[in-house]
C-alpha cells in the first residue's frame, strides 16, 4: 500500500472542525472520489472531530491518502489525550450519548466508512481510525 | 464570528446558509431565528441548505430544533435545496428530519409554507376565531 499524502492537523476548536472538513473534501476531491463519496467522508470527519473537541478535549487528525492496486482510499486518524471512552460497545450504539448531541455521531460515522476502528480505554486518551475507498 | 443574516418576506423568514458553519454560529442562528419569529410575528420560516456540502448530526439537530421551536412559536419551517449527495448521506448516518418540512427549492418552498398557513387559519376561522 503505497503512501500518497500525509498531513497532520489540529483539532482543538469549532473552527479547528471546520478546517478538518475542508481539508479531507480537498484530499477526497484529490484521490479522484465521486460527490457521494466526498460527502460521506467528509461528514464522518465532522463527526469525530467534534468528539475529539468536545468530549477527547483537543487532538490531531492525520489525513493519509493512500493508494493500494488501482484502488485509492483516503484515511483519518483522530487522536486525543482525553479521558478516554469508558465502554466501547455503548458508544458504538445509535441513540447513545454521554453529551447532548443525537448520539449518532460514532455508529453514523462507521456507517460512512468502509474501515472503522477505535482504540480507548480510560485514562488512555481515544484513536480512531476510519478509511473509505473509492 | 460571522452572522447569518435572516430576511423578512411578508411573513416569512428566509435564512440562507451560505458558509461551512462552525458549531457557535449554528447555535447562534437558532438563537437568532426564534427572536425574530417573535419579533416579526412570522408564520413561516423557510432555510435554504442549497449552499451546504454537508449536514451532519450537529447540524441536522440544529435544523430540528429550529422546527420544533417555531412549531411552539406557532410558525411552520420548511428546509429547502437539500443536494442530492446530502440527503444520501443524511439516510446512511442515520439522521431523521422527522419534525421538518422540506422542498427541493425556494419557490416549492414558499408554496409549501403559504398552503399550510392558509390551511391553519381556514381550520381557525372553522373554529370561529
Amino acid at each position: 500500500m503505497l503512501v500518497e499524502a500525509d498531513e497532520t492537523m489540529p483539532v482543538r476548536t469549532s473552527d479547528d472542525v471546520v478546517r478538518v472538513r475542508q481539508a479531507v473534501r480537498g484530499r477526497a476531491v484529490a484521490a479522484g472520489f465521486t460527490l457521494v463519496d466526498q460527502t460521506k467522508i467528509v461528514t464522518a470527519a465532522s463527526e469525530i472531530a467534534r468528539n475529539t473537541v468536545d468530549y477527547g478535549g483537543g487532538g490531531t487528525l492525520r489525513i493519509e491518502v493512500l493508494r493500494s492496486g488501482a484502488r485509492r482510499g483516503v484515511r483519518l486518524t483522530f487522536t486525543d489525550q482525553g479521558p478516554g471512552i469508558p465502554d466501547l460497545a455503548k458508544a458504538m450504539t445509535d441513540g447513545y450519548t454521554s453529551g447532548n448531541g443525537l448520539g449518532l455521531g460514532m455508529s453514523g460515522a462507521k456507517r460512512l466508512s468502509n474501515e472503522f476502528e477505535v482504540q480507548s480505554s480510560p485514562g488512555q486518551g481515544t484513536v480512531v481510525r476510519l478509511a473509505r475507498w473509492k | 464570528m460571522g452572522e447569518i443574516p435572516i430576511l423578512k418576506i411578508g411573513d416569512c423568514l428566509l435564512v440562507s446558509i451560505q458558509v461551512d458553519m462552525h458549531d457557535r454560529m449554528a447555535m447562534a442562528l437558532q438563537d437568532d431565528l426564534t427572536e425574530r419569529i417573535v419579533a416579526t410575528k412570522a408564520r413561516g420560516v423557510m432555510i435554504d441548505i442549497s449552499a451546504l456540502e454537508i449536514v451532519d448530526s450537529f447540524i441536522g439537530r440544529m435544523l430540528n430544533s429550529i422546527a420544533a421551536m417555531s412549531r411552539v412559536l406557532d410558525a411552520v419551517t420548511v428546509i429547502v435545496g437539500m443536494r442530492p449527495a446530502v440527503a444520501i448521506t443524511l439516510v446512511e448516518l442515520g439522521l431523521e428530519l422527522s419534525g421538518v418540512q422540506t422542498a427541493l427549492n425556494v419557490d416549492r418552498g414558499l408554496t409549501m409554507i403559504r398552503r399550510i398557513i392558509d390551511a391553519d387559519e381556514q381550520a381557525d376561522a372553522g373554529r370561529g376565531r
